[in-house]
């Protein structure tokens, strides 16, 4: 299954990944529409370590914790893609106490968001991947994850 | 064929259905459900109150869930006992169901301490199911008085769900702090207050001695009058069934991490069990929903005939009360358990670390519990602090504690 | 102190109804020149220290940047226009010689922008390079006069090295420590791809790029940096290094502040020393001399490898060039005064040299008087900016271009020209590990490929038209050209009828 891979020798902590997820999640078609002067949500985060970047997102793990643990059945694994279905979701944070890569977070609204590989908006592909200036994150099939 | 036999029908037989499809997609199951309900969310009964769910989502898997994986119901129906011998289970109505290898998913019952006088009172209810929470939601008025028996999960999560529905309520524990089971007193203080700011009283150190009618005597002498009384004081571990065939119970069914009780063909999985808590390296019963759905899981792999463990299991808590959240996880050793302790306040909560023997055994986090899991998974992992960065790990929870080799693999591997 | 006081070069201007204070400005100015206003929530700009490398405008997601040059102006003046008095002011206040990064950028006459080139029509039809073959591929080294025969009437086919290109460019010579690793690799991997060569300038070999040598030129300069055994044999070619077009006459000076890591390594030198190229070879001051190291270099290598000789272009530019060709060497490089560097005296970079037009005309007529031009292949350089500059180039003479200030630009480069500052934003004129890795060079090498690849076809499309299928049959063919607002004289040099003759 294709995913999102992130590569710290070229991630340059730009954060731009971050906003255009935002935006990519928004439903608007303006960046500046959508982000001006608002919190943003983005579901990848640029993690710094001294001089080292990289940007995380839901792994879609083949053994997923969060789906596992969701007390309201609101995570699910369809066909490898890890989704949250935002209007079962009560915003219990199970899923944050145990997703290991910290990928989940709790959205604008209290409930959970998370990354659905924008396959459910309008951008089709990752928009932090399509967005990233130095291919420092990648859409691609690769082993497993474990 | 073998014939596969779930007595319950909880968060842990959907786990169990589904770890038996995962090995064996031909099976065909047949589930005891003492409920009249498919399987619901149990824990969303409190968010149902609120009103942030409704009773159609709080369905825990599509309608089509039971027929998509080839499963009987049987609704309504009690087990009663098992027959080790000839390998049924007999049910209420005397009826039996044959099976070849059975899983034990029977739950926790709410436990009721002998009160006097407690059949006086008539708007009294447990808080464990659908149906006590409709028979609750029906009692509800915007002048009701309530008193919880109970300042654990479960008391609190009933307290915040009617808080906005009912006129006042009152808390009372025997315990001198609430969330005894997960948090010391100075972790419980910051979300009682919290509590408190939202318009529920705490009666702590304190319990009912006995009831008449609409009023409470408390051992301290006081005297709390209610409209609705909600007993949440504990759960204990459904295992009848299990001792009257000589299957060996502590608190719970014991079961190893193939979730098998001590008699070969029968598993259980989810509250009824105790199994294996490697954060304190002993058994314990861990009623947790996580833990109730990966049990099942393993249970139903097993029971298919594939060789699975669920070996990484320990206590985590996920509880949040108007917006405040606490997140617990493992054990807690300090300094007299042989454990260290790091503690950092924030303004409206706190971060507790515990470490003991180079190994993050457990933590506390209100307030800020964002990307918790990944301490979770330290502990789950029992990754040595010796292969990460300590001066991290104490500030945020975050990939960045691990060394940069770990932290590639963990993501995928250089290109 | 106030009266030192210069008003910025350069006017930021963000359009605040479009910045959604990302802060990726601010994140990728090495400059420092954004940052947030936290109380305000809103970004705020340091003028003073923008370059107007464009990194920000390129990056900001919402396009509310841009950077204008400032209206802030000395009363006009012909004679003394406003960057002479801000030299001025400079100097004054630091008494320093003034430095500068890349090529001249002053109005001197573009030759190649007078030089129009020819096309068939009717009496010699053109050719369609997408249904005709035609043959960019050139061989660099000395060729024989004549075919010879042995005794049996056989052809001798043995000719001294050569090295072989898929098209007539090559990327010229810049160092490790003046351009990043990433920058190197990107241009190895590119060279690779494509069938040409890079050059390492007087900066050694990283050892990651050993495994490049067929497409790598290694340098021998006055430094001798990073020079031993492995390297020599290393490359496709060794080319000494004489002169540079930026900097005619001087040597270089890479800061010890850059001699970091691998770059002391690779160039054989401590960590924090300075690398000072003098301006001469010591041991060269004559062409006898250079012979000797040309000879030295071929006896290292088993005379398998051609010898290039690099030169800047002069005043006496054919001179120097025919004693380069009796001196053994098969290829002489010649860089104009218009070509790029990482950090050269201004007053040099804009008033030394010849425009590497003429120069490249007068040598190569030079050498065809004095019946040497087989003797060596001509590689020119210094701003060769465009498929037709290429073109014009191999018809005055050339036998292949070297380019290094384009490759640059395809690889991000904006020409701010500050590559002297070290703080190159996008990962190119730096030694910052933080700034080196906004080059990746699967990016980079991608692009030049692409820059190359469009030029090779713009280059068969201007031959094709021509009637020319074959790049070796355009070299030197001058009748091919016509000059247009150009003196008498100039046309002389460079060989050239005007338009209309």
């Amino acid at each position: 299954m294709k995913r999102v891979y992130a590569d710290e020798n070229w991630c340059i902590g730009c954060h731009l990944c971050e906003y255009n997820c935002a935006f990519a999640n928004s439903g608007e078609s303006n960046m500046v529409k959508a982000l001006k002067d608002k919190p943003v949500f983005p579901r990848i985060t640029v993690e710094e370590d001294n001089k080292i970047t990289y940007a995380v997102s839901c792994r879609h793990c083949e053994d997923p914790l969060c789906v596992k643990s969701c007390i309201s059945g609101a995570l699910s694994n369809t066909d490898g893609v890890i989704k949250i279905d935002q209007t079962k979701c009560v915003g219990c944070l199970t899923c944050i106490l145990v997703c290991p890569y910290g990928a989940v977070s709790q959205g604008m609204h209290g409930v959970v968001q998370k990354c659905e590989l924008c396959l459910e908006n309008t951008c089709g592909a990752p928009a932090c991947v399509q967005g990233c200036p130095n291919r420092a994150l990648v859409y691609e099939t690769r082993g497993d994850t474990k | 064929m073998k014939r596969y036999v779930v007595i319950g029908n909880g968060i842990s037989t959907a786990g169990c259905i589904e770890g038996i499809k995962s090995a064996d997609k031909e099976a065909k199951i047949t589930v005891i459900s003492a409920e009249k309900h498919p399987v619901y969310c149990r824990p969303l009964i409190s968010y149902y109150l609120e009103g942030k769910t409704t009773l159609e989502k709080m369905l825990y898997r599509k309608e089509s869930f039971y027929k998509d994986n080839d499963c009987t119901v049987i609704y309504g129906k009690k087990a009663v006992e098992i027959d080790k011998v000839h390998k049924h289970v007999k049910l209420e109505d005397e009826t039996t169901v044959s099976y070849d290898t059975l899983c034990i998913a029977t739950g926790s019952s709410p436990f009721v301490p002998p009160f006097e006088g407690l059949d006086t009172v008539q708007n009294k209810f447990a808080f464990m199911t659908i149906d006590d929470t409709l028979a609750i939601e029906k009692t509800l008025s915007k002048n009701a008085r309530v008193l919880i028996v109970g300042a654990g999960l479960i008391g609190l999560k009933c307290a915040e769900g009617i808080a906005d529905r009912v006129g006042q309520i009152t808390v009372c524990d025997l315990q001198t702090r609430i969330l005894s089971s997960i948090l010391d007193d100075t972790c419980a203080s910051i979300m009682q207050n919290h509590l408190q700011k939202h318009n529920i009283s705490f009666l702590l150190g304190d319990t009912a001695k006995k009831f008449d009618r609409n009023k409470a005597y408390m051992q301290s002498g006081k005297i709390v009058e209610f409209d609705i009384l909600v007993l949440a004081v504990g759960v204990r571990a459904n295992t009848q069934m299990c001792k009257a065939i000589g299957i060996e119970v502590n608190r719970g069914i014991l079961v190893n991490d193939r979730m098998e009780t001590s008699i070969e063909g029968i598993y259980a999985a989810g509250d009824c069990t105790e199994g294996n808590d490697i954060s304190l390296g002993e058994k314990r019963v861990l009623a947790i929903l996580p833990n109730a759905y990966m049990q099942g899981y393993t249970a139903g792999q097993n029971m298919a005939g594939t060789i699975a463990e669920f070996n990484n299991a320990i206590p985590m808590n996920s509880i949040g009360f108007f917006g405040l959240h606490a997140m617990t996880a493992g054990s807690y050793f300090d300094e007299s358990t042989g454990g260290e302790v790091y503690e950092e306040k924030t303004e409206h909560g706190i971060k507790r670390l515990y470490t003991k023997d180079d190994l993050l055994t457990g933590y506390i986090l209100i307030g800020d519990v964002a990307r918790a899991g990944i301490y979770t998974s330290l502990i789950r992992d029992k990754t040595s602090l010796k292969d990460i960065n300590l001066e991290l790990l104490h500030k945020n929870p975050s990939l960045a504690i691990f060394f940069s080799e770990k932290r590639r693999e963990k993501l995928g591997g250089v290109i | 102190m106030s009266i030192e006081y210069i008003y910025p070069e350069f006017e930021v201007v963000r359009n605040e109804h479009r910045c959604i204070s990302c802060r990726v400005c601010e994140r990728q100015c090495a400059n420092e020149v954004h940052k947030l206003d936290a109380d305000a929530g809103c970004m705020l700009a340091d003028e003073s220290k923008c370059v107007n490398c464009q990194r920000c405008v390129s990056l900001c997601p919402t396009h509310a940047l841009k950077i204008v040059k400032n209206t802030c102006t000395f009363r006009e003046n012909a004679n003394w226009q406003n960057d002479t008095i801000k030299e001025i002011y400079k100097q004054a206040s630091s008494g320093g010689v003034l430095l500068s990064s890349m090529g001249n950028p002053k109005p001197f006459p573009v030759y190649w922008d007078k030089i129009l080139i020819n096309a068939s029509q009717v009496t010699n039809p053109p050719i369609d390079p997408l249904r005709e073959p035609m043959e960019t591929k050139v061989f660099l080294g000395k060729k024989p006069e004549d075919i010879t025969r042995d005794e049996n009437g056989n052809l001798k086919c043995e000719l001294p090295p050569q090295l072989s290109l898929s098209m007539p460019v090559m990327f010229s010579a810049m160092s490790y420590g003046s351009i990043s690793y990433n920058a190197h690799a990107s241009l190895a991997r590119a060279s690779k791809a494509l069938g040409i060569l890079y050059n390492t300038g007087e900066g050694g070999l990283h050892e990651d790029f050993y495994c490049y040598g067929e497409n790598t030129i290694v340098q021998v300069a006055s430094g001798r940096f990073g020079v031993h055994k492995d390297y020599l044999e290393a490359g496709a070619a060794i080319e000494i290094k004489m002169g540079q077009g930026a900097k005619p006459g001087i040597g270089g000076h890479l800061p010890g502040a850059k001699i970091v890591g691998d770059v002391s390594k690779t160039r054989m030198i401590p960590e924090g020393s300075d690398a000072i190229s003098p301006a001469p070879h010591h041991d060269i001051y004559s062409i006898e001399d250079l012979r000797q190291l040309v000879f030295s270099l071929k006896e290292a290598t088993e005379y398998k490898k051609p010898i290039i000789v690099k030169v800047a272009a002069v005043h006496n530019i054919a001179a120097i060039a025919s004693g380069i060709a009796r001196s053994g060497a098969d290829i002489i490089a010649i860089d104009g005064f218009r070509g790029g560097t990482g950090a050269a005296p201004t007053r040099i970079r804009d008033n030394v040299g010849i425009p590497i037009e003429l120069a490249l005309a007068s040598v190569d007529q030079r050498l065809r008087d004095e019946g040497i031009r087989s003797n060596v292949s001509l590689v020119v350089g210094g701003s060769i900016r465009s498929a037709s500059d290429v073109i014009k180039a191999i018809a005055l003479g050339a036998d292949a271009c070297s380019i290094a200030t384009a490759a640059l630009l395809a690889l991000g480069c904006h020409l701010c020209r500050t590559c002297q500052s070290g703080k190159c934003n996008w990962g190119i004129a730096t030694q910052n590990p933080a700034l080196v890795k906004r080059l990746n060079p699967e990016i980079g090498s991608q692009r030049l490929i692409n820059l190359m690849t469009a030029w090779n076809h713009e280059i068969k499309e201007l031959m094709g038209g021509m009637g020319i299928n074959s790049i070796e049959a355009l070299r030197g063919n001058r009748l091919m050209l016509r000059g247009v607002g150009l003196t008498n004289k100039e046309l002389e040099i460079l060989g050239i009828a005007h338009a209309g003759e």
